[in-house]
């Protein structure tokens, strides 16, 4: 009997550890190990964020479902790998510190046959003075990352709305709270909401908007941008998105690094070198990303974890980690298997696995503060990968070591995207996009990077109710109803 | 007047495009979001299995 690991139970890990459970059935044993007792649907968070949506409709106890799947559930964070093994332990091994099942603070080593790590991002609000310290958010902002922070954020909300109501003029800041952020997509679902929710509330007329972020451009998404073919037009997403913040009266500060917030304020660089200070009310500041800080030891109890991880504690995995000029990066540079080069019993999933360079064009300050958006790896990338993964290893466990391993290059498959614009039935509207490939190739396609022929967007109602079909569709998934097998990532 | 044209007062604003009241009126037209509902799904469905 061979035992596969899965560390994180988010898109990624749950997607892999399911698909594992089921492809590998009761001769062998897959575990989970994930800190939360809760699984969330995180995209709908922003309609938590908003008061649309409660805690209780994006999150549901993971313990029934994995007891159905036949996946062993540890309520745990991983803390240290052992691939060597170590003192007594012949086999490749995992440390974790239990959070729950009456266990909390308790550790236990894992022994493992292959591990696949979907730890997905610490939240590094400490990154940024004033953001938070270490992954706790601090006092100034609201979050809309997980379901809590949501529900935190929705009631901030509300009392500004409720001062807005009054007659007081009230200032909303949304965007992102470092210069090296991903995930510009939520902030930019969160202010079309508040934008939809004002209008509603019949508040608008009080509530000035404004949008922060460290895009060279709007509509980067950290993607360098897409290009869609309207109207005739082969066109770039900077225009849509533009002509939306104009629309809906949101002014933006693009390009800008936010490197202190107080209360009440922010204070940011600009990718001109200038500083600039912006007043809020109410600010939601996605903070930067980064690895969740495992550690890597090897038999004797060394640390080795500069070898197994990145420096921004990523998982390093096949990807081409050469330094070398935007000019001359290339879609092969990105990688296939997610295999670890030096252990090849660990594979990494998800937000978890170290890109080998960004997707945007890098950008600096005359001062020598980076500005740029990092890639994004959002829910469908994410679960592709974990299914590919969880692929490779039923293949390692029950065809032999030699086995194919299945990719899933992100420079080769698309992503379909649909960001919020405002929930709600009849006048609820959402951008829906495709991209092709996610990572642009240029070789592939000279000019544009991607196919125009499966990279759209297009912002309506009909987007609005994807979204929301989607939204029951991943939980009904996540839940392993029948049929889950069918639906895609 | 045309709502859709003071917002291009504003400088930033200025030299975006914004959309007039035919497009806006489309973008939640029952039977209209109807079809491009349709056709999105169709479309994200290729998408989709070209990824996997
Ligand atoms: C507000 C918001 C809205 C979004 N909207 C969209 C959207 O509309 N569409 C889209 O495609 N993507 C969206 N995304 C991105 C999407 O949520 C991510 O791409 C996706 O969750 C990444 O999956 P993952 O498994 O890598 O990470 P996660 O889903 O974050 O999962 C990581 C898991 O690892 C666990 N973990 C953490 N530390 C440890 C540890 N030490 N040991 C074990 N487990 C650990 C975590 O608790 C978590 O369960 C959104 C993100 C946010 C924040």
């Amino acid at each position: 009997m061979a035992r596969l690991v899965v560390l994180g139970g988010g898109v990624a890990g749950h997607t892999a550890a399911t698909f594992a459970a089921k492809w590998l059935g009761s001769q062998h044993e897959v575990v989970v190990v994930t800190p939360n007792s809760k699984w969330n649907w995180i995209p709908s968070n922003i309609w938590v964020g908003v008061g649309q949506m409660t805690r209780e409709d994006v999150t549901f106890e993971l313990a029934p479902v994995y007891k159905k799947g036949g996946i062993t559930y540890k309520q745990a964070k991983a803390v240290s790998i052992h691939p060597e093994g170590g003192e007594n332990h012949e086999k490749s091994f995992v440390t974790i510190e239990y959070t729950g099942q009456n266990k909390a603070g308790e550790t236990e080593e894992v022994e493992f046959d292959y591990l696949i790590n979907a730890t997905g991002p610490k939240l590094n609000f400490g990154a940024t003075p004033g953001l938070g310290e270490g992954s706790q958010i601090g006092e100034h902002t609201v979050s809309v990352c997980t379901a809590d922070h949501a529900v935190h954020a929705s009631q901030e909300l509300k009392k500004v709305f409720e001062k807005a109501k009054a007659g007081e003029k009230q200032k909303i800041l949304i965007g992102t709270g470092h210069g090296m952020c991903t995930c510009q997509g939520a902030a930019f679902e969160y202010i079309f909401n508040i934008e939809h929710e004002a209008r509603k509330a019949g508040v608008r007329d009080n509530i000035e908007l404004k949008w922060i972020s460290n895009e060279p451009f709007l509509g980067d998404f950290g993607m360098g941008g897409l290009h869609m073919k309207v109207g005739g037009y082969v066109v770039s997403s900077r225009l849509f998105a533009e002509s939306l913040y104009a629309e809906r009266d949101v002014e933006w500060i693009i390009g800008a690094h936010v490197n202190k917030v107080e209360a009440g304020k922010v204070h940011y660089e600009l990718l001109d070198g200038s500083m600039g200070e912006e007043e809020f009310d109410f600010a939601m500041l996605i903070p930067p990303f980064a690895g969740v800080g495992l550690k890597a030891y090897d038999k004797d109890g060394n640390d080795i974890t500069d070898t197994v991880f990145a420096p921004n504690g990523f998982m390093k995995v096949d990807a081409d980690y050469t330094p070398k000029p935007y000019e001359e990066w290339k879609a092969s540079d990105w990688p296939r298997t997610y295999q670890n080069p030096t252990y090849k019993n660990l594979f990494a999933a998800g937000i978890a696995f170290a890109p080998p360079h960004i997707i945007s064009k890098p950008a600096k300050s005359p001062n020598g503060t980076v500005i740029n958006p990092t890639p994004p790896r959002t829910g469908m990338p994410s679960g592709i990968i974990g299914k590919a993964v969880a692929h490779s290893v039923c293949d390692l466990i029950t065809k032999g070591e030699n086995a194919h391993l299945h990719e899933a290059s992100m420079a080769e498959m698309g992503a379909a995207c649909v960001a919020s614009a405002g929930k709600g039935i009849l006048d609820g509207q959402a951008a829906a996009m495709t991209v092709y490939p996610v990572v642009p190739d240029f070789d592939k396609y000279p000019g544009t990077g991607r196919d125009t022929d499966y990279t759209f967007g297009e912002i309506g109602l009909a987007g609005h109710w994807i979204k929301h079909i989607l939204h029951h569709l991943f939980i009904y998934k996540a839940k392993l109803n029948p049929g889950w097998t069918m639906i895609p990532e | 007047m045309k709502v859709e044209e003071l917002n291009f007062a504003k400088e930033k604003f200025n030299t975006t495009m914004i959309p007039g009241k035919t497009a806006r009126f489309f973008r939640t037209c029952l039977i209209w979001q109807f079809i491009r509902f349709v056709v999105i799904n169709i479309k994200m469905i290729i998408v989709v299995g070209k990824s996997h």
